[in-house]
């Protein structure tokens, strides 16, 4: 099946030859699908509606069957995130030493659940389940860096800082 | 590369090493954070003191206690250092030779280390996670030649089966067993893969190991794949580990490099390519046929067993699956032998098991310890019991399929069956201690929310019974729930157990029935009094 002149992704764009090569080397077979989701996403930040219809078409894939593997695992996401990230982990031992309190006080201090991103796409929040470090509990990871064994107090403290506005 | 040219690129490596007076090596596992920091400090403090070709700084894999951590260790001395900072490099550097930096030491006593039995944790800490030639001078891909020079297929299979090895994934399902019957199944193509996707939040075993000894792991692989008549595998890790992932590709292109996977592996007739699949953040992809499902690319929804897959996997095919640490066992099994193997641990759990020692304990961290030893050796000589003054109440193991084993059962000794008859299960490893400030309906709930959100929505039984376990639960956290409620709860329970199609499902109740069996009162202590009757329910 040729590709498609209207699913064919802007050939400028560099960040496609790194998702290119990707389903190259699995032979542009179906098994490629989320290896190709994951390398997308790592170029984009997320996986929108054009990016998935490219995707299909290169791999010949429905995109209905596309869209039920995206959206069937958590790791990916069909938003854009916010210019900082914080994640949370609710791991088990996370949960025992008290991140649903962080996540309560994040919800008061910044009226964010998990998986929203502020007004201003200044801050996302994301939960994410276990990355384990459990030792080091509880676990948060602003834009990726890991912090853990903080109390409540010592751990707000930080996260106020590191968003520049410490009262 | 042949089992001569091996050789001597180990003693070349090795004799390198040598030529350093001192090494110092740093934990640079994600449980030590700031360990870059700490190694660029001590190679500054190092090149400062013009030590430079006396003094070796290396990055290893994890030390095991967390809690204490960044650990540094100096050889030749065996002199650990605790929650070092980049800071404390000039005092480190300085005192080789000497005294050691008495505030920084760790007791060398320590019943957390004193105690352990390390097998499969044996080189983690002590080498180089991103260096294959430290992993061959420390006598690794010995194995592997042992097995490709001297054993026919039959023969591996038969000493793994000799040494009662069980699968550290969670079920136990005897290792030996499941090789023969792959390399019995008829058909051109065979597949291998590693079940890496430790989804159970709360364990850390396969992340660790996978980011201290990959090559032990991808030697374990081969030798498996070489018994079963596997060219092509496949090593599943979760997203969520970046460091193992990064770590592990790199193995395997240096594996390659130097002809230890690929075409005709050593000289010999076997060939074997590994590749990576990357999880995508579901718990249920850890069930073997939905992580079939997952590596075809599809959503990871699991298929009636039998057919099991070791008959017909990944692509119809006969596939090996096995856990992270079951394959980092089978070197050590094949260097010292199967008798050496099922000489450790109890009459039918065999071995050593690595446990992730959190939540409540002093010494949170990675600890492998041999089957049979009690859960209070665990807890309170390695783990070095509860802090703040507070008391023990259970211990939960095999994280959401698990159960939790009140303080009455510290005794017990460790293995499959032992906690299977305390209505718990090994599980991959996870060991979670929970004082008395802890609900057990909280954690109960905790883990049905968990259960109900990873559930992949295939049966009834598992997508809308972990939905009402948890509505039920909500109850009981809200003091709501009457005796109808916990009858429904137990009757829900035993259904949603027997009528799953797999074992996220099947398991799922597990954490519920067994606080129903030890914390029964903390449930009869959220009831409403009965309604008296004739009046009108609300």
């Amino acid at each position: 099946m040729p590709v498609n002149e209207s699913t064919a992704p802007p050939a400028d764009d560099t960040r496609w030859q790194l998702i290119d090569r990707v389903m190259q080397r699995l032979d542009r077979r179906p098994d490629a699908l989320i290896e190709t989701l994951h390398a997308a996403q790592d170029a984009f930040g997320y996986l929108d509606s054009t990016t998935l219809a490219h995707i299909a078409s290169r791999l010949r894939l429905p995109p209905a069957k596309v869209f039920g593997v995206v959206t069937f695992y958590n790791h990916f996401r069909l938003k854009p995130k916010g210019e900082h990230t914080l994640a949370v982990c609710t791991g088990t031992a996370c949960h025992l030493k008290g991140n649903d309190k962080m996540l309560a006080w994040l919800r008061d201090r910044y009226h964010l659940a998990p998986g929203d991103t502020s007004p201003d796409n200044r801050l996302s929040l994301v939960e994410v389940r276990c990355v384990g470090a459990c030792a080091l509990a509880p676990v948060f990871l602003p834009d990726g860096a890991l912090v853990g064994k903080k109390s409540f107090g010592e751990a707000t403290a930080i996260i106020e800082e590191w968003l520049g506005d410490a009262p | 590369m042949h089992r001569e040219e091996l050789a001597a690129r180990a003693a070349e490596h090795q004799r390198r090493l040598d030529g350093f007076a001192h090494h110092i090596l740093v934990c640079a596992g994600l449980g030590c954070p700031d360990n870059e920091a700490i190694i660029a400090a001590l190679r500054r403090a190092v090149a400062e003191r013009q030590m430079e070709n006396r003094v070796l700084v290396r990055k290893a894999g994890c030390m095991g206690l967390c809690a204490l951590g960044p650990i540094v260790l100096i050889q030749p001395g065996e002199i650990a250092y605790q929650t070092v900072r980049p800071d404390d490099a000039a005092a480190i550097v300085a005192s080789l030779g000497q005294e050691p930096v008495q505030r920084l030491l760790l007791p060398p006593d320590l019943p957390f280390f004193a105690r352990q039995h390390k097998n499969v944790l044996a080189l983690s800490g002590r080498i180089d996670p991103e260096s294959i030639d430290d992993y061959l001078a420390a006598g690794g891909y010995g194995a592997l030649l042992t097995v490709l020079t001297g054993m026919r297929p039959v023969d591996v299979v038969r000493s793994i089966q000799e040494s009662g090895l069980r699968g550290r994934g969670g079920a136990g399902y005897p290792t030996g067993l499941k090789w023969a019957t792959v390399a019995k199944a008829t058909g051109d193509r065979k597949y291998l893969i590693c079940n890496g996707d430790e989804g159970d939040p709360g364990a850390f075993m396969d992340r660790s190991i996978l980011e201290s000894t990959p090559h032990a792991v991808l030697e374990g692989m081969i030798i498996a794949a070489y018994a079963v008549g596997a060219s092509q595998g496949y090593i599943y890790v979760r997203a969520e580990y970046p460091l193992a992932v990064k770590r592990l590709r790199l193995a395997i292109r240096e594996a390659e490099r130097s002809n230890l996977l690929g075409r005709a592996i050593c000289g010999s007739g076997f060939d074997l390519t590994l590749q990576i699949r990357l999880g995508a953040g579901a718990f249920v992809c850890g069930e073997e046929t939905a992580l079939i499902e997952s590596v075809e690319g599809r959503r990871g929804i699991p298929r009636p067993r039998p057919p099991y897959p070791a008959e017909k996997g990944l692509w119809g095919c006969p596939t090996l699956i096995n856990n992270v640490e079951t394959y980092a066992n089978i070197p050590p099994i094949v260097r010292n032998g199967a008798a050496w193997f099922a000489a450790l641990g109890t009459d039918r759990s065999k071995g050593t098991k690595v446990f992730a020692l959190t939540g409540k304990i002093r010494h949170t961290g990675l600890v492998e310890v041999p089957m049979g030893i009690s859960l209070r050796e665990i807890i309170f000589d390695i783990g070095g019991g509860i802090p703040d003054g507070h008391a023990l109440k259970a211990v939960q193991t095999g994280g959401p399929s698990g159960g939790c084993i009140p303080a009455d059962f510290l005794d017990t000794p460790v293995s499959y069956e032992s906690l299977h008859e305390l209505g718990s299960i090994m599980g991959s490893g996870g060991m979670i201690v929970i004082d008395e400030t802890s609900s057990m309906i909280d954690v109960v709930r905790y883990f049905m929310e968990f259960c109900m959100e990873e559930s992949c929505g295939k049966c009834v039984p598992c997508r809308a019974g972990t939905a009402q376990i948890h509505r039920l639960l909500t109850r009981f956290q809200e003091r709501r729930a009457t005796a109808a409620d916990l009858a429904m709860l137990e009757s829900l329970c035993d259904l949603v157990k027997h009528a799953s199609l797999c074992g996220l499902g099947q398991s799922a109740p597990n954490p519920v029935l067994s606080t129903l069996r030890y914390f029964r009162q903390e449930y009869l202590d959220r009831m409403v009094p009965a309604e008296p009757d004739g009046e009108v329910q609300p």
